[in-house]
């Protein structure tokens, strides 16, 4: 028994490793690190690459969300040397976006921040001429809300955010928001993710508003709600909700389905749901942010990761839902038939991409504060 | 000896560059936060430093005064257990033999060398519910539970595991885990220093040990109190990855809820405004130490 333990406790510590959790708290010093680390690294290679500009380029990214041999090969074919520096929220790209750009080539904020950085005139246009790869892109990813026809960014994951339980531990299939969020059924094991956006947005949802309908009423109703359901909730989770699944701290978690589809390789009794009422969904996009030094290489690094054979790869290592059509169809059946990976097309039809919206971000902080302070 | 007014190149020579350092590196960027506290968004990237105190006022909201008194009490019992624990480790380095003695010191500066993140880590396999205390108790629990009908007591139900983890009482701990180093070396220092020969005075003329350690020990001791008092408080007030990690849905600090306002709320002016308020109890905090020191001074 207690060899199993130990085994699970060191499972546990591997997954909380993931691209979300650990470098978040990390942060601060990755900040420091990598400011130095750029300006050491992007005078190397010297020669010139086929694009006519100097044969490097500076990538931007999230940590554990590159195929293993990618950046290799990358330089082979291409002849470009790609120095990878890691983020771990989208706050912080933005916030180091924000006071000027330090040489990043390409970035890969999620939806909202892309929205957010067009905004900003943090990003530029993407020269759709130099990527012919854009159509291997499944074409629901192409006129998303938040990029109508991709004018800035490139999709490179996706993921919809839902319930990961425990089979044994609950009464019935929890198909509903209300497990969460209205309800003592499961009082003590539940646990919400640590984004007041994300937690007020799918309160909203639950009572029947979409997503993108906010107004300041709704937030002070979801705020009630979730003051009500407060004594039920375990925890406010740092998106290591697969984590505590794992480990039996709690049985109902609001976590992305790549995270819990993870986990679900490692304990047959964990299943994950999207609610009936619907979800959010998210998705991380490949962008070039304004004053790179190396656009014509960045345009060409994005054409080649939206290559089929090398999305498959990405892919492989990653686990996380891909939007691209031509490498999904490369992936083994497991992958492309699980339906936690890939939800069932009359839920995500029920799903939307939250928009950025400037005015209700700090009243979403507020009224999360006061949940936290209730 | 001679006087540094006589060497005035030398000492400005050895001077200068840890007052440039200090100039560029910390008053200069607090300064521009404290203009932040200032200023009004004008768009998602842009300050204005309009001299608004609407911050300040929004600051003194009762919601964020009531997070601020909360912090205060979770860091004030940090500090009062810190010393009820530190304060014997510390005696004990002192009355040590002399060899031991570095080793002991070593022994309490030795998590220095891990990074704080991986220790709270290491307090969640700890603490969690099938985490290593839980495993430990239950075990005792399961073979004490074995033997109870050897005594001719029932034999008890299956162990339940404990809650440690995600409340109030998880971040109390793991402050206390981490600031208990600095609490005990400043007390070393203050007691290393104590004539000891004023102990053994107490004790022949008949107080007993309670009575000498708080009559004569403690007030000798009294500086290294403070000061471990002030570097235990101060950290634990402004502490934001503890709560983030171990706490539990209303176990927010003040600090969690100004890193939220410079990353996911994206309001910088509110943010700088709310560190500033924490800045400003601070530097009370450390001017009522020099005024005790001061006192001090004065009374010898």
């Amino acid at each position: 028994m207690n060899a199993v333990t130990t085994q699970t406790t060191l499972a546990a510590l591997r997954q909380s490793i993931g691209r979300r959790s650990l470098l978040q708290g990390l942060g601060v010093a990755a900040v420091g690190i990598s400011f130095g680390g750029l300006a050491a690294c992007s005078g190397g290679s010297g020669g010139t690459a086929s694009t006519g500009e100097e044969a490097t380029l500076n990538f931007y990214n999230w940590d554990t969300y590159i195929g293993e041999t990618t950046l290799d090969d990358f330089a082979e074919s291409s002849g470009i040397t790609v120095n990878m520096s890691l983020f771990a929220t989208n706050d912080e790209l933005f916030a180091k976006l924000r006071a000027g750009n330090a040489g990043y080539d390409v970035i890969v904020p999620s939806n909202d921040f892309v929205e957010r950085m067009i905004q900003a005139n943090l990003i530029q246009e993407l020269d759709q001429s130099k990527i012919p790869n854009m159509a291997n892109v499944d074409p629901t990813f192409i006129d998303v809300a938040y990029d109508p026809g991709r004018k800035y960014s490139m999709p490179y994951t996706w993921l919809a955010l839902g319930i990961g339980y425990r089979k044994s531990a609950v009464s019935a299939r929890p198909d509903s928001w209300k497990v969460l969020f209205d309800s003592p059924e499961y009082a003590g094991k539940i646990a919400l993710l640590s984004e007041a956006g994300d937690v007020i947005r799918l309160g909203a949802k639950y009572l029947g508003h979409s997503v993108n309908e906010i107004t300041p009423e709704i937030i002070a109703e979801v705020e009630a709600m979730m003051i009500r359901q407060k004594p039920n909730i375990r925890t406010f989770h740092e998106d290591n909700g697969q984590d505590l699944l794992l480990s039996g701290e709690v049985d109902l978690v609001l976590e992305y389905n790549g995270d819990i589809a993870q986990i679900m390789t490692e304990d047959d009794d964990i299943d994950f749901v999207i609610p009936g009422e619907g979800s959010q969904l998210n998705s991380d996009n490949l962008c070039i942010p304004v004053g790179a030094p190396h656009p014509l290489n960045a345009h060409m690094f994005i054409n080649n990761l939206l290559d089929a054979e090398v999305g498959k790869k990405i892919t492989e290592t990653i686990l996380y839902p891909t939007p691209n059509a031509a490498a999904k169809a490369l992936m083994p059946d497991d992958y492309k038939n699980n339906p936690v990976i890939f939800p069932p097309a009359d839920l995500l039809a029920k799903c939307e991409y939250a928009s950025y919206n400037a005015e209700l971000q700090p009243l979403y902080e507020e009224a999360f504060t006061r949940i936290r302070a209730a | 000896m001679e006087s540094w007014r006589n060497a005035k190149a030398l000492f400005a020579g050895v001077g200068f560059p840890p007052a440039a350092w200090l100039l560029v590196f910390f008053v200069v960027p607090l300064g521009v936060v404290w203009l932040y506290s200032f200023g009004t968004n004008t768009s998602l990237t842009e300050i204005e430093i309009s001299g608004t105190f609407s911050n300040y006022a929004r600051a003194l909201d009762p919601l964020y005064l009531g997070i601020l008194w909360k912090s205060v009490l979770v860091a004030a019992a940090t500090t009062v257990i810190c010393i009820v624990v530190g304060f014997p480790v510390a005696l004990a380095i002192v009355f040590a033999p002399d060899r031991w003695k570095p080793w002991m010191l070593l022994a309490i500066m030795l998590p220095f060398w891990t990074n704080l993140l991986i220790r709270t880590y290491a307090l969640i396999a700890v603490l969690r519910r099938e985490g290593y205390a839980n495993q430990a108790i239950g075990w005792l629990h399961d073979s004490l539970g074995a033997l109870a009908p050897l005594v001719g007591l029932p034999q008890p139900g299956a162990y339940e595991p404990m809650e440690l983890l995600y409340n109030n009482f998880a971040v109390i701990f793991g402050l206390v885990y981490v600031h208990l180093p600095f609490m005990v070396l400043p007390l070393y220092a203050a007691l290393d220093k104590l004539d000891k020969s004023l102990i053994e005075a107490s004790l022949d003329l008949g107080a007993g040990h309670l009575r000498t350690l708080l009559l004569i020990v403690a007030p000798l001791a009294a500086p290294g109190i403070v000061s471990g008092v002030i570097i235990t408080f101060v950290p634990a007030l402004g502490a934001y990855l503890t709560p983030d990690l171990l706490g539990g849905p209303d176990s927010q600090m003040i600090a969690n809820v100004i890193e939220r306002q410079f990353k996911r709320a994206n309001d910088w002016p509110f943010g700088a405004a709310l560190s500033f308020i924490l800045m400003y109890a601070t530097f009370i905090a450390i001017a009522f130490q020099a005024m005790k020191n001061r006192q001090a001074e004065a009374r010898q």
